[in-house]
């Protein structure tokens, strides 16, 4: 009789497996920051790596305040990803639909707009101001139908013309970057700092009281309700994708899409629905990233990398909606600590750089999964 | 007269590169695998070769031999930097997007953390000390019309990028192995079978891919930017719309690049076009028509779509 925490019973559960070699990849790519530091830095080096295990936890509750606020986009853009993934797509542009979330959630935010008359630049109200308390719901909603129209963009193009979506979603993120670009400086500029309009205050996310929780006395992190949404739509994606008909659809038509048609589903229908509630969720962390206190949307053609991290994220929680809220907050921690890690001699691009590293080491999924097989099957001598 | 020089030789600046490091990615694609880590491995390259070049500089060494020298490192650092693409997606048959973003992702990393750790002020910047252009070329640049276009106002890297392209494009399509490369990315079984070794072949086509992304790394550092910000502006990205606007064939490919690298310039120096500044349209809306014409592109071809057939799996010859 074999018993679930034997070995060779492990070997079997496929969860396991794989979760091991995501944990394997991460301590490799922890492992490899490790040595940069060694070699930059000897002396430094187990202060460092210290900070960085340690990452939101450095700093009391402030800094796992930080952490939260870190986490929100990346648990949005990783659900995005990992949604996509499992109905079968490759959805490598949720940083142009974040870039779009974020656009649209700061239109709906700022008090002002400029409008054009030939050349002359005139101010209007906003008039999403009068909504009042309501107007944060407004700037949520606006994200995630930017982000659902972004990513319905490659929808249609995979639908009805077979354009692969992975090259679509790379040429929408870029057409992204010019067109915020181009609505910032014309119609949301600000010119005293050279960035989009303020958020006025009624836009951004409610702090709930979090702001005396994650605080250390003097300052106070801007921890804010954007962190339950984004557990919300975790547990929604999770149901959808396990327990409904809408779900199993979805997934079916990614599996086979042929074989799908010919049970009766609407398979362009689904793979459009599935491209837009990915972009959804990546337009809400454009939201996240930009309805608090102190940002402000910078028109730098410059594509963010939260999107990029969604798909390191996806892939280290394997697809599942849980996984990759557990995978978010790890590398948020990492994030948060690259900021300590500033207070030593080494520079916050050392957590790209072990990222990027986790990243690859996900992509050789197949020797990871082989070498803790190989480790669990093997026999006692 | 003045202006339609200046945007042509501005254009062939921007084109010269993107054809190479497209048809570096036509190497990748041809030998069947997908290799979007361009962009990645263009900064890799330009980044090495920005080190060096400020390390020649010092030395006193001579601007044309600092050129060659530059365009050599990007080459081979570009090589070995997508021997780890080629790794994961031939021998670990892995996903090969997902490694290629990897690479894409490493590559502004590690230049940012190497540049800020070891210059003197902790910038991210690399400033070269030179600009490396020709002012004429002797002989040549009295041409009437095609002097001034492209022997005047010169980098001598655009005249490299030619040569190469010239080059690679008789590899790839006159030769016994440009054939065998092709043959292992439309059907590798048939080619399996006929005694092709389809790994040797990949990686050949992932290392060209590469070595060509290294250096048209290096010749957009050149023409470009006097500093280098850990950053090669999407050309990387823009070549592969190149390789897709133009069908995966070499013609095409050349005329993608030249409309491109116009584009380019005219959103970035449209101001200076009496005829475009008159139209009032906004540049972003000169920079976004490459890529969105791109997606319309593919919208039409993509039913049937000419990217060799076997790009993006991975070979197993079980299942021949």
């Amino acid at each position: 009789m074999k018993r679930w925490w034997q070995r060779s019973a492990l070997a079997e559960n496929e969860l396991f497996v794989s979760s091991l070699s995501s944990v394997l990849a991460i301590v490799i790519g922890l492992l490899f920051g490790f040595l940069l530091m060694v070699v930059v830095s000897p002396s430094e080096s187990i202060q460092g790596f210290r900070i960085i295990l340690t990452g939101g936890f450095n700093d009391g509750l402030l800094s796992v305040g930080s952490m939260i606020v870190f986490a929100t986009p990346l648990i949005f853009t990783g659900l995005s990803v990992a949604f996509a993934y499992r109905t079968g797509l490759f959805n490598i542009g949720a940083s142009g639909q974040l870039m779009m979330g974020a656009l649209a959630a700061t239109a709906v935010g700022v008090p002002q707009w400029w409008r054009y008359e030939g050349e002359l630049r005139i101010a209007m109200d906003n008039p999403f101001l009068q909504l009042g308390s309501w107007h944060w719901v407004a700037a949520l909603l606006a994200a995630l139908l930017a982000g659902a129209l972004w990513g319905l963009i490659p929808g249609v193009l995979k639908a009805y013309f077979n354009v692969n979506e992975v090259v679509a979603t790379i040429m929408l993120n870029y057409i992204a970057m010019f067109v915020n670009s181009l609505v910032i400086t014309r119609y949301l500029f600000n010119s005293l700092i050279g960035r989009a309009f303020s958020v006025v205050p009624t836009a951004l996310f409610p702090r709930m009281g979090m702001e005396n929780i994650f605080t250390d006395g003097l300052r106070s992190s801007q921890a804010n309700v954007s962190f339950f949404i984004a557990i919300f739509f975790v547990i929604v994606i999770y149901f959808v994708l396990n327990y409904t008909v809408f779900g199993y659809e979805l997934k079916a038509v990614g599996f086979n899409r042929d074989a799908a048609r010919y049970a009766g589903m609407n398979a362009k229908r689904n793979l459009m629905l599935s491209m837009m509630i990915s972009g959804g969720l990546a337009g809400m962390g454009g939201a996240s990233l930009y309805l608090f206190a102190g940002r402000n949307l910078d028109p730098v053609l410059q594509i963010l990398p939260q999107g990029f991290d969604g798909i390191a994220i996806a892939l280290l929680g394997l697809g599942s909606p849980i996984g990759v809220f557990f995978a978010g907050m790890f590398f948020s921690s990492l994030k948060v600590g690259g900021q300590f890690l500033q207070l030593l001699s080494f520079r916050i691009e050392i957590i790209d750089i072990i990222i990027s590293v986790v990243i690859y080491l996900a992509a050789l999924s197949l020797i990871l999964n082989r070498l803790v097989l190989y480790v669990l099957k093997r026999e006692k001598q | 007269m003045e202006v339609l020089y200046f945007i042509l030789q501005l254009a062939l600046a921007s084109s010269v590169p993107l054809a190479l490091v497209a048809f570096g990615a036509l190497f990748a694609e041809r030998s069947g695998v997908i290799n979007i880590a361009m962009e990645g491995i263009m900064v890799m390259g330009a980044f090495v070769a920005a080190a060096m070049i400020v390390v020649m500089e010092g030395l006193g060494v001579p601007a044309q031999w600092i050129v060659v020298a530059a365009l050599a490192i990007g080459l081979v650092v570009g090589a070995v930097y997508s021997l780890l693409h080629a790794f994961a997606s031939i021998n670990m048959k892995a996903n090969q997007i997902i490694s290629a973003t990897a690479l894409n992702l490493f590559a502004p990393a590690f230049a940012i953390f190497m540049a800020r750790t070891y210059s003197p002020d902790g910038t991210r910047q690399i400033i070269l000390g030179q600009n490396y252009k020709i002012t004429a070329v002797p002989v040549l640049s009295d041409i009437p019309f095609l002097g001034p276009i492209l022997f005047q106002q010169a980098f001598l890297s655009t005249y490299v990028g030619i040569v190469f392209f010239i080059l690679s494009y008789i590899v790839l399509f006159k030769t016994r192995f440009g054939l065998r490369l092709r043959a292992c990315g439309e059907n590798p079984s048939a080619a399996d079978s006929v005694g092709i070794n389809i790994y040797k072949m990949r990686y050949a086509g992932v290392v060209i891919s590469g070595a060509f992304a290294g250096m048209g790394g290096v010749i957009f550092l050149l023409s470009f930017a006097t500093t280098f910000s850990a950053t090669v502006n999407g050309f990387g990205f823009l070549a592969i719309a190149v390789l897709i606007f133009g069908q995966w064939k070499p013609r095409r490919i050349l005329v993608a690049a030249a409309f491109f690298g116009l584009m380019r310039v005219v959103a970035s120096a449209y101001e200076v076009i009496p005829f475009l500044n008159t139209l009032g349209v906004p540049r972003q809306v000169y920079s976004i028509i490459p890529y969105a014409a791109t997606l319309v592109v593919l919208a039409f071809v993509s039913k049937h779509s000419a990217a060799p057939r076997a790009a993006g799996q991975p070979y197993d010859a079980g299942k021949r």
